[in-house]
């Protein structure tokens, strides 16, 4: 799988940091079902069992997973799509 | 209600009444919230003639409509940075109504498809994936007001004035699970 990246810069990014690309980051949280996460990222994202499992376990071991990652615009649409999933995501650029 | 089934390309489930009422009770509660939420919008005569939406850039005050409609950066919670601050308030106005939209719409889909006094009822799949949604709304909803934690015991003490809130948040985990599992087995 891969996604373009592409300098975007709005919101304030200062220029150095334009063409970096960015990364969605799922967080854990006591309400969510593992199996309801894992196929959510199945879904969302077209991944298979075994790699949304393990992106799951990341979340529910580790506190957070990067899901995605890519220009701007495309992770702010797979946060909001998250988001409209009930799931906990925010993005960075690190 | 027995758990879910797959038969027939369809998702199967019988809800009993007092059920039905109960869960098209939580939805349409959080449906209120959300409804209340997206007319807080701001109202411009661009976004009218352009028919793109724009939110509010405030994170909501009410901790279950914060829940549901979470920042897009995480930020610092002592110190967060002013340029953290103007991109999540810019991403809140932007994507926050097509969130809102979503979940309003598979609200609709409970509510179109949850007969008042239960019975049996057939989802396609797209409906069960609304189901799925919209389950996990109510129950992110009712966990924040019960300030569900890791460390929360299965059942509160009788006195406790959660503890009959509990048990429905508890109905509500299983009939998600069981959902996920006729769709994935």
């Amino acid at each position: 799988m891969t996604t373009p990246v592409e300098a975007e810069e709005t919101l304030g990014a200062d220029s150095g940091a334009a063409g970096r690309p960015w990364q969605t980051v799922v967080w854990n949280d006591p309400v969510n079902l593992m199996s309801y996460v894992t196929y959510v990222f199945q879904k969302l994202f077209g991944y298979s069992r075994d790699h949304a499992t393990k992106l799951m376990l990341d979340v529910h071991h580790k506190g957070k997973a990067t899901v995605t990652s890519g220009a701007k615009e495309k992770v702010e649409g797979d946060v909001a799509k998250l988001h409209a999933a009930g799931l906990w995501a925010t993005m960075e650029q690190p | 209600m027995r758990g879910w089934r797959r038969k027939g390309g369809k998702v199967l489930a019988g809800f009993e009444q007092q059920e039905a009422a109960v869960l098209r009770g939580l939805v349409s509660q959080v449906d209120d919230m959300l409804r209340a939420r997206a007319e807080e919008a701001p109202q411009d005569e661009l976004a009218e003639l352009t028919g793109i939406k724009t939110g509010p850039s405030e994170s909501p005050n009410d901790p279950v409509l914060s829940r549901l409609l979470p920042d897009f950066h995480k930020l610092d919670p002592d110190n967060p940075s002013t340029e953290d601050l103007d991109s999540v308030a810019a991403l809140r106005s932007l994507h926050e109504p097509e969130v809102l939209d979503a979940k309003v719409g598979v609200a609709a889909v409970v509510m179109d498809t949850l007969p008042p006094d239960g019975g049996d009822i057939r989802l396609t799949y797209e409906q069960a994936d609304a189901w799925l949604s919209a389950l996990n709304d109510v129950r992110l909803a009712l966990g924040t007001a019960l300030d569900i934690n890791d460390e929360m015991p299965d059942e509160l003490p009788e006195e406790d004035p959660r503890a009959p809130h509990l048990g429905v948040y508890h109905w509500l985990t299983w009939v998600q699970e069981s959902l996920v599992q006729a769709l994935t087995e």
